[in-house]
């Protein structure tokens, strides 16, 4: 689904990603951790194209992000192309960033709409559903400012699911949260993950990485210092840089 | 009141009886009285040297408070505010857009705009497009190596108030360009991330997400832009357009009232902000909704707290409209 090979990234003269080479599978499930400034959002925002790579290969269910190859030579994609392919990707922020001037409704309606050019009332009843599934079927006319940290998160992962996306990228999803609020934002996501999603998650939840998580990839210095099954890494990493980040954070 | 051997109150248990509300003597402020007469006398003299001043006929005032001419030079006077804030706004946004696309050219076309028409005066302005005819007798349009031509006289298309009309939105527009660019500025950042990831194109992302959002920041200086367009108005005069300003002026000649005629249009400025004031106060509460727990007061809630606050320290006001 998703194939990084050698991506760098720099902002200015700070190389952030130094030689990225992943492979997500769909219906994987990909938690990525390390320590911050290691690169892990940056990573994540050039999967949907929100940053632009400098050099390497990045490519969605096998097409290029930002680009398109003809006859060996790399041709920048016009902005509807770009707006087209991140509409099949959902993304899910540290922040929230719901539409404050809007209610939870408006919030998941509002791309439905205006980008896949759906009815008002497909959009209607789908995001009904949706904030159903997350448990927010009684919040639909609230306003973001009106919910917990907790239930705009939900709320925010409906708003991404209403695109229907083939993709989503979770980037410190409970972060910002109070302690208490980030289990319920992690039930969400840990039946999005029973239900087949292929998933990529930036994360400091180690539970939620050993328990949900197909791989885990540890990131440091803009490299992949180690990956592989959550359990292998968490319990018997092989890298020094891996055990000294384990013993500060579990 | 507490029981000291009791120790703190158990946890869950209620802390004990509520103490009586306290009762204290606010503090005195005796110089507030003390100015505020000095201002009343300074105030009452101003008022009675101009109502006594024997060669200011105050029934010449009310006489053409009301006179058809100058209601007549109201009506213009409002045509043209609104018809400059019009054409203000909506170039503003165009302009603030075009100064933030990532286009250079259409940032600079928007940065000479605004240098230009920004960097001189208004009056100035109108007096150009009110003089024009006089260096281009016709202007037209069309498409060189094509049929596809229109020509007019400028006389025709460019009237007085056409002349005031276009001297005072287009100055207006580089105003309010910088206003509406302050606003889009405002809106954070994760908001457009967020519009983006979901595949929003950055139209769709500036008027369904941004604008919206930037309304709170641009409404209140638009509301100033608007009140000071009101009396800017009377720049139109230059252009022979007969609006409350040259209305008064006019009479003024004919009846030489020169100071009576002023305090009549002032009357009338004075009265017509007064509204826009009002007006803006409950436009930048529609706003703020959602944006702040408490909506700021309406101009009825300041003057009954601003009484209050005369004597006494301010009270605690409830909360308006929560929502």
């Amino acid at each position: 689904m998703v194939k990084a090979e050698a991506v760098h990234k720099s902002f200015g003269r700070l190389e952030v990603l130094r030689g990225i080479d992943l492979e997500v599978q769909p219906k994987e499930v990909m938690c990525v951790i390390g320590p911050s400034g290691s690169g892990k959002s940056t990573f994540l925002r050039c999967i949907n194209h929100l940053e632009k790579i400098d050099a390497g290969r990045l490519s969605v269910d096998g097409e290029l992000v930002g680009y398109r190859e003809r006859a060996d030579r790399l041709y920048e994609l016009p902005d509807r192309e770009v707006c087209r392919k991140r509409s099949e990707i959902g993304m899910v922020f540290q922040h929230f960033n719901l539409f404050p001037h809007m209610t939870a409704l408006e919030n998941l309606i509002e791309a439905p709409i205006h980008v896949k050019k759906s009815s008002r009332s497909t959009a209607v009843a789908y995001a009904r559903a949706l904030l159903d599934r997350v448990g927010l079927a009684d919040k639909t006319d609230a306003y973001p400012k009106q919910l917990s940290g907790g239930q705009q998160q939900r709320v925010a992962i409906a708003r991404a699911l209403a695109m229907n996306p083939k993709l989503m990228l979770f980037d410190e999803p409970t972060s910002a949260l109070d302690p208490e609020l980030v289990g319920e934002v992690l039930d969400v996501m840990r039946r999005l993950a029973a239900d087949g999603m292929t998933m990529i998650v930036v994360t400091h939840e180690m539970g939620f990485a050993r328990e949900v998580g197909d791989t885990l990839v540890f990131m440091d210095g803009g490299v992949i210092v180690e990956a592989g099954k959550p359990r292998d890494v968490l319990a018997n990493p092989q890298q020094e840089r891996t055990r000294s980040f384990l013993s500060k954070v579990l | 009141m507490t029981d000291i051997a009791s120790g703190p109150p158990a946890p869950g248990s209620q802390a004990g009886p509520r103490p009586e509300a306290i009762k204290a003597i606010p503090v005195r402020h005796p110089w507030r009285w003390v100015s505020g007469a000095l201002v009343l006398a300074f105030a009452a003299d101003v008022v009675y040297t101009f109502a006594t001043a024997p060669d200011l006929r105050w029934d010449q005032v009310w006489k053409w408070l009301s006179g058809r001419l100058i209601l007549e030079g109201i009506v213009i006077t409002l045509e043209l505010t609104v018809l400059a804030m019009v054409i203000g706004i909506v170039l503003g946004i165009v302009l603030a857009v075009m100064r933030l696309s990532p286009s250079p050219v259409m940032s600079w076309v928007s940065w000479i705009y605004i240098w230009f028409f920004r960097g001189t005066p208004v009056l100035v302005q109108i007096f150009f497009w009110f003089n024009l005819n006089t260096v281009l007798p016709h202007i037209g349009i069309g498409i060189p190596g094509t049929p596809l031509h229109w020509q007019e006289s400028t006389n025709l298309l460019i009237s007085a108030f056409t002349a005031a009309t276009l001297g005072l939105g287009l100055n207006e527009a580089a105003y309010m360009a910088e206003i509406v660019r302050a606003g889009i500025i405002s809106v954070e950042q994760g908001q457009t991330e967020a519009a983006q990831a979901l595949g929003m194109n950055r139209l769709q992302v500036m008027r369904r997400i941004v604008l919206p959002q930037a309304m709170r920041v641009i409404v209140p200086p638009t509301g100033n832009e608007t009140i000071s367009m009101l009396k800017t108005t009377s720049l139109a005069s230059i252009a022979a357009v007969p609006e409350l300003f040259t209305r008064s002026e006019q009479i003024a000649n004919f009846t030489f009232l020169v100071i009576e005629l002023a305090i009549v249009a002032s009357i009338w400025y004075l009265a017509m902000t007064t509204v826009l004031t009002i007006g803006q106060y409950y436009v930048e509460r529609y706003f703020a909704r959602g944006a702040q727990r408490e909506l700021p007061p309406t101009p009825f809630q300041r003057f009954r707290r601003m009484l209050v606050t005369f004597h006494a320290a301010p009270p605690t006001v409830p909360a308006v409209g929560r929502r």
